[in-house]
């Protein structure tokens, strides 16, 4: 498959009478945006904020960032299986408004949706402090089921980056970039002296809006398959998951998986990358089994010599994680493991809650634990008091002045497990 | 202004006795002691040594509590900014004390503390998290390349200045995690180990896999009217007067006890040697410990083939993993050669 990304740099975003964007500025019609957000008779009003960069502004409970794309050329619409038809993407051209971002919020759960600093020490741990942020604030109608509220939520998002992304429709891009991965056999023969990299990408789905969606297919539902990394540039893979806000994969990162990035950067330089296989994280032994069994006999039938692992989430999946790492290393294929850290908020705990003396390669984005304390923000754009309850923090972190002392946790993106960011933990 | 240390070792280094006095109780003296000298050289006038602790080993394993009051009310009285403890080498139950004082002084008296000891030493894995060990060889001999890593860490941590890495500062890794932002992203750094590895080039995990040992249960003994059953036990059950000399804690030896003309055990013919526990009971009737007597009865009734002749025992306090699995390596070596089907192993 081969994409043309055409990037439309975006360096600011107002509000304004049509949507469209003019000489790097996405204007924003706040009403029609709200219209096209808000068409589910289960959402009962949206608002919308804009966050940008420096701006004492303090988003939380935040459930999503998506980036605004739009398909130009080639089969299918952004986000398939979920607002557009189930095509099979990842070909042709698509434009991105490179900057920009929409960030949904609003009390799904309440727990462990995570927050955006836009200004402050909190902005450091998160890459949403960098972005032009569309905010919406998604209200349910009465009564919604946790379930429904979630997707409601899911899908409006998508809806409200795809409406943003068409602004980008007819703009020339600023630069171009294309991705091409072949066919398995042309793609070893197109570099037949470079070693062969899988990415074996995880999802997790441990149910209880921990979920994520393959085409719009609950991914608790797959066998391990093989995708095309642009697949996933056209928003094939969406987070439906509302845990643990420091690691878990936003939308807009899937988008931008920094592996297959960075991948592809090599590409036929040191290594061949041959594609991704993605596999999930159900919570049944017979489920780890059969997911690990499987995601090892494709790397190795794809004739792997070395693969990536990343994982999203942690505890239950790491054991998901170990198992791939070994099974694919008792293969003879080389492992690198992306995995963040939980090792309790003195460092002093194991990190990991599974072992492998074959995991001799690991990449760690942080320990998740420790402790942070942000000053108070001007504007709160959503539910402040969700920090008590917000995983990492706990009682008497949101100070009476606004301040909260909580688990950098607390953070969206903060210890993103595809090495998003930078950081990273060292052993003292 | 010359920053204050005191320095804190056992009876040995301090030329007071061996073994034999290892009872020794705390007593402080002015200045730098025995290995002290050395230390003291190496800080030249940067720091000095005001006052030396010294306490026997025994007497601290066996009195923890009591022994760090008194230690750390010693210490006290001359203000130190940070103490030095040991080196302690492998030596098991200085180690322990070492690690006891330096974490009862970062605790107590909120200033750092420093101590060295080779990888294996069971202080180690006990106090590592609370207090910087400097990694030393496994005996006296690596004193001078001991005290140099040691002088160096511990003027950094009284001036407050920020430390660097285990490998950098030479101290044992403490096991604890400390975030940093890094200059790559991690993607990029996984891509790049990734190239490594497979190019065989030498990469380093940023994050160490712990290693369980893993132990295959046995098959379960298909008859045990005919089993040959041997007793050995990390409980410390040793002859009366303990006749080995086997350590109250950091073990560094086990025995072999015949149980010819031994029914029962009692306590004439048979004490405890661990320190861990309360020995009342166990004094009382070593039967708890080690069920001599009831094995005796099944034997005598047939329910068991045979109780083997000798028993097996070390104790498992503070007994470095190395140690211990040396023990069982000659100890299963011997039962193997005796026919023994199974063993009961018993511990506290």
């Amino acid at each position: 498959m081969r994409l043309e990304v055409g990037n439309i740099l975006i360096n600011d975003i107002q509000f304004g009478d049509r949507t469209e964007v003019k000489a790097g500025v996405l204007f924003v019609n706040r009403e029609e945006l709200a219209q096209v957000t808000g068409d589910d008779d289960r959402i009962a009003s949206v608002e919308i904020y804009l966050a940008k960069p420096g701006e004492e502004i303090r988003i939380i409970p935040v459930k999503d960032v998506i980036e605004p794309r739009i398909k130009v050329s080639g089969k299918g619409g952004i986000f398939p299986g979920l607002i557009s038809k189930v095509d099979t993407v990842g070909e042709g051209r698509t434009h991105v408004l490179k900057g920009a971002a929409v960030v949904t919020t609003g009390r799904i759960v309440g727990f462990q949706e995570g927050l955006i600093d836009m200004a402050g020490p909190g902005a450091e741990y998160t890459p949403f402090s960098k972005t032009m942020n569309v905010v919406l604030k998604v209200e349910p109608a009465e009564g919604l089921h946790q379930h429904e509220h979630e997707r409601v939520v899911r899908l409006a998002g998508l809806r409200a980056a795809e409406y943003l992304g068409r602004a980008g429709q007819s703009v020339e891009p600023d630069s171009v970039e294309v991705y091409e991965t072949k066919p398995l056999l042309e793609q070893v023969k197109e570099y037949p002296d470079l070693p062969k990299v899988v990415y074996v990408y995880m999802l997790i789905t441990q149910g209880l809006l921990h979920d994520t969606y393959f085409y719009g297919v609950d991914a608790k539902q797959i066998i391990p398959t093989f995708v095309y990394p642009t697949e996933v540039m056209d928003g094939a893979v969406v987070s439906g998951n509302c845990v643990s806000a420091c690691d878990k994969n936003l939308t807009y990162i899937h988008q931008n998986n920094p592996v297959i990035q960075d991948l592809y950067e090599r590409h036929g330089k040191d290594l061949n990358f041959i594609g991704c296989v993605i596999t999930n994280e159900n919570v049944t032994l017979a489920d780890k089994e059969r997911s690990s069994n499987m995601t090892a006999k494709l790397v190795e039938f794809l004739g792997a010599d070395g693969a990536i692992i990343s994982e999203e989430g942690f505890g239950n999946p790491d054991t998901d994680m170990i198992m791939n790492c070994y099974k694919i290393e008792e293969k003879g294929i080389k492992t690198v493991l992306i995995t963040d850290e939980y090792a309790g908020r003195d460092g002093a705990s194991q990190s990991l809650a599974d072992s492998t003396e074959k995991g001799d390669a690991v990449v760690s984005t942080g320990n998740a634990n420790e402790i942070i304390k942000l000053p108070p923000m001007k504007t709160v754009i959503g539910y402040p008091e969700a920090t008590d309850i917000i995983a990492g923090g706990s009682d008497g972190s949101l100070g009476e002045d606004g301040s909260i002392t909580a688990e950098i946790q607390i953070i969206i993106g903060s210890t993103n497990e595809l090495g998003y960011g930078l950081l990273t933990a060292k052993g003292r | 202004m010359t920053i204050r240390i005191v320095h804190y070792i056992n009876q040995f280094f301090a030329g007071i006795g061996g073994e034999e006095k290892a009872d020794h109780r705390p007593e402080v003296r002015e200045g730098a002691v025995g290995p002290g000298i050395a230390f003291q050289q190496a800080f030249g006038e940067e720091a000095e040594i005001v006052a030396t602790v010294i306490c026997g080993d025994t007497y601290f394993n066996e009195n923890i509590a009591a022994a760090t009051d008194e230690v750390i009310g010693m210490m006290e009285n001359y203000r130190p900014d940070l103490v030095i403890c040991g080196p302690a080498f492998n030596a098991g139950r200085y180690g322990i004390a070492c690690g006891a004082v330096a974490e009862a002084v970062v605790d107590r008296l909120v200033i750092p503390a420093v101590s060295g000891m080779y990888p294996e030493n069971p202080g180690v894995d006990m106090y590592k998290k609370a207090v910087y060990i400097i990694e030393t060889s496994n005996s006296a001999a690596g004193m001078r390349k001991a005290v140099a890593p040691m002088v160096r860490l511990a003027l950094k941590l009284a001036r407050g200045e920020k430390t660097g890495s285990p490998e950098e500062e030479g101290y044992i890794p403490r096991g604890i995690r400390q975030n940093q932002f890094a200059a790559e992203r991690g993607s990029k750094r996984a891509v790049e180990m990734l190239l490594k590895k497979l190019k065989g080039e030498e990469y380093t995990t940023e994050y160490q896999m712990p290693v369980f040992d893993r132990v295959t249960p046995g098959a379960a003994v298909k008859d045990i009217k005919k089993a040959k059953i041997a007793l050995v036990s990390s409980g410390g059950p040793v002859p009366k007067g303990n006749p080995d000399r086997i350590e109250s804690s950091s073990a560094s030896k086990f025995g072999r006890y015949s149980l010819q003309g031994i029914d029962d055990l009692n306590p004439e013919n048979s004490e405890t040697a661990h320190g861990g526990y309360d020995p009342v009971y166990a004094n009382e009737d070593l039967d708890r410990v080690l069920p001599v007597d009831v094995l005796k009865e099944m034997e005598k009734a047939g329910e068991i083939g045979s109780l083997h002749e000798y028993w097996y025992a070390t104790v498992g306090n503070g007994t470095s993993v190395a140690n211990a699995r040396r023990f069982a390596v000659e100890i299963v070596k011997e039962l193997t050669a005796a026919g023994v089907d199974a063993v009961i192993l018993t511990s506290t």
